[in-house]
Order: structure tokens, then sequence, then C-alpha cells
């Protein structure tokens, strides 16, 4: 005997979070953006965090996460986010602060900023999200862009020669000592955005407990910057991205920083 | 005849048919549709619903939170 499933709350399994607005996100369809802002907010919704948390969006696509999460926002300077969330953290240490920044904010503008933070050993968490590209300004060459790589300003491909190499932020950073935690995950897939939640859950707790600063980068795809379709995006991701930019846990410090 | 069967709502005007669901779906349940939304692009659909088991990997994927995902055992198992 064939069933219907009934569409009540009791059998409900998986849903919209309500800390997400109802906002419709102004990001290029599949962008990688969405569900990171997703898993966010669930994990702030399971910390039950809601009135805790300030984030600091950045300047790029992601500027108006603040439309997105129902939670205290502040937007910072371009590159700046590092330095507002430092801010933020001294002056209400009781608050959960995390920055969420692209790689042209955090690994070309936002350098300095960001590695003096993650030197200083804040307690914040700065989710790096790593598409190889400027997005929002039509897909120029950005530092992390892969080598070969085509884009806007670099149309027969990055060279190392003229262009110097992509480099990898999370492991600069994770040879600093007041860094904590560092991973690189990604949300291409069910199996992967599961795994990026966790590493999100995890930062979010060093934050809490004052360990250090938690770096969460995400490797993602700019369907639209890389001119493909969303779901070619992510397997070019994988075939390209992913040999560079290799996932898993980068720094994972068992002893909490000195005082 | 699956004892837990599932099924997925789609929220259709914020659906941007980037079809990342689709690919994601181990029992290939999502397709996009023919029509479009009042946006022009078209959405996701369940174009073989029974085969449903609302695992959920499709809504986790979802980069615009459209997809909402029921399940339930069989009453007359």
């Amino acid at each position: 005997m064939s069933f219907q499933v009934e569409i009540t709350p009791e059998n409900k399994v998986y849903g919209k979070t309500p800390l997400l607005t109802d906002n419709v996100m102004h990001y290029c369809p599949g962008c990688s953006h969405g569900t990171i802002h997703k898993l966010v907010a669930e994990v702030i919704e399971e910390m039950g965090l809601q009135d805790k948390t300030i984030g600091v969006s950045p300047v790029g696509c992601s500027v108006f996460a603040y439309n997105y999460i129902h939670i205290d926002w502040i937007q910072a300077a371009h590159g700046r986010a590092c330095a507002v969330a430092t801010a933020a953290k001294r002056l209400t240490p009781e608050k959960m602060v995390f920055t969420y920044q692209g790689d042209g904010d955090l690994s070309a503008i936002g350098t300095a900023e960001s590695i003096h933070a993650c030197n200083r050993g804040e307690n914040i968490v700065v989710i790096y999200v790593n598409n190889a590209i400027y997005g929002m300004t039509g897909g120029q060459m950005a530092p992390t862009t892969l080598l070969g790589m085509k884009t806007a300003t670099s149309p027969a491909g990055r060279e190392a020669a003229i262009h110097g190499y992509p480099y990898k932020i999370a492991e600069i950073v994770s040879m600093l000592d007041g860094v904590c935690y560092v991973t690189r995950q990604s949300v291409q897939s069910p199996a992967a955005a599961r795994k990026a939640k966790k590493a999100l859950r995890q930062a979010f707790e060093n934050a809490m407990a004052g360990k250090g600063l938690s770096f969460v980068e995400m490797v993602s795809s700019c369907n639209s910057g890389w001119k493909q379709s969303p779901v070619d995006a992510n397997k070019w991701m994988e075939e390209n991205m992913f040999p560079f930019y290799k996932l898993g846990d980068i720094k994972v410090a068992t002893e909490p920083k000195e005082a | 005849m699956a004892k837990i069967k599932g099924t997925v709502t789609v929220d259709v005007e914020k659906c941007k048919g980037c079809g990342v669901c689709v690919v994601a779906c181990p029992t290939d349940v999502l397709a996009l549709s023919k029509e479009v939304n009042g946006k022009g692009y078209p959405f996701a659909m369940q174009a073989n619903p029974d085969a449903c088991t609302g695992c959920a990997n499709c809504a986790v994927v979802c980069p615009d939170s459209c997809l909402t995902v029921y399940r339930q055992r069989d009453p007359n198992a």
C-alpha cells in the first residue's frame, strides 16, 4: 500500500532555520555564500547564541550578510573586519564575535589586519570564503586565483612570472601562536556541508571558551565569475581547487593559549 | 514497499534553479521544472516523488534554503 507523507511539523526533518530572514538572497543561483550563511545560522541557533552573536560583514558579495541572518551585525570597511571584530570582542567579551570575509577582503586588502588579529589571538572566529576570484566586481584575478586560471584580468591564465603565485592564507596563519584552530572546508556536497557545519561549531565553541582565534576557510565556487553553471562550477572546484587548497584540519591546538 | 518515505516541499518563488539539489539527491527524486517562477527561473520539483527517503541531502546543499523535507513511517506497516 502506498501512502502519502503528511506535511506536518512532526514529520519535518529539515527546513529553513528561523534565524535566516525571509529575504531572498541577492547571490547568484548556486552561490556557496547562501549555503555557508545557512550553516552559520544553524550553528548559532543550535548553540542558543542568537542574542549574543555579533557578525562583522565584509566588502564583497557578502556585504549584505546583515540582511539574511537575525543577529547583530557591523559592516566593516574593506578588509578591516578583523580589526572591527577585535574591538567588538574586547569591549563585550561575553559576546560571540565572528567575521565573514571573502578572499578579496581578507587575503588581499585586509591581509595586515587579518594576520595581526590572528597573531594577537583574539577570541573571534574568522570565516573566510575563498572562491579564487573577485566575484562582486566581475571576476577579476585575486591573490588566491590558481595558476593558469582565466579571469577578466588574466585572460590568458594566471602566470607565476607576471602575477605571482596563489597563496594559502590558512597555512600562513596556522603558524601563528594566537590561532587555535585552522580548518579548510567546502559546501558543494551534502557530506562536505555537514562537515563544514561541525567545523563551524568547533570554531564557535573555541571562541566562547577563549581559546584564541579560529580560522575557518570555506573553499567555494563562483559560478558567474568562472562562467560555468552552478553544478559544473562545483565539479570544477573539486577537480582544480581541492588539489591546491586541500580540505581538512590544518591546525587543532590541544592546549589553550597561555594567558 | 518502503517503510519510511519522505517528501520535499519547494518554496517556488525563492528557488533560483541552480540545480545543486538535483545532483545531491541520491535517489534522483528532484528535477528542474519546465515552467519558470516569477523571476524567470526554473525551479526544483519532485519528478519521482515515490523514491524520496527524506534524507534531506537536497535541503542541506540548497543555497537559498527553499527546500523543506518531511519524513514519515508507513502507518499501514
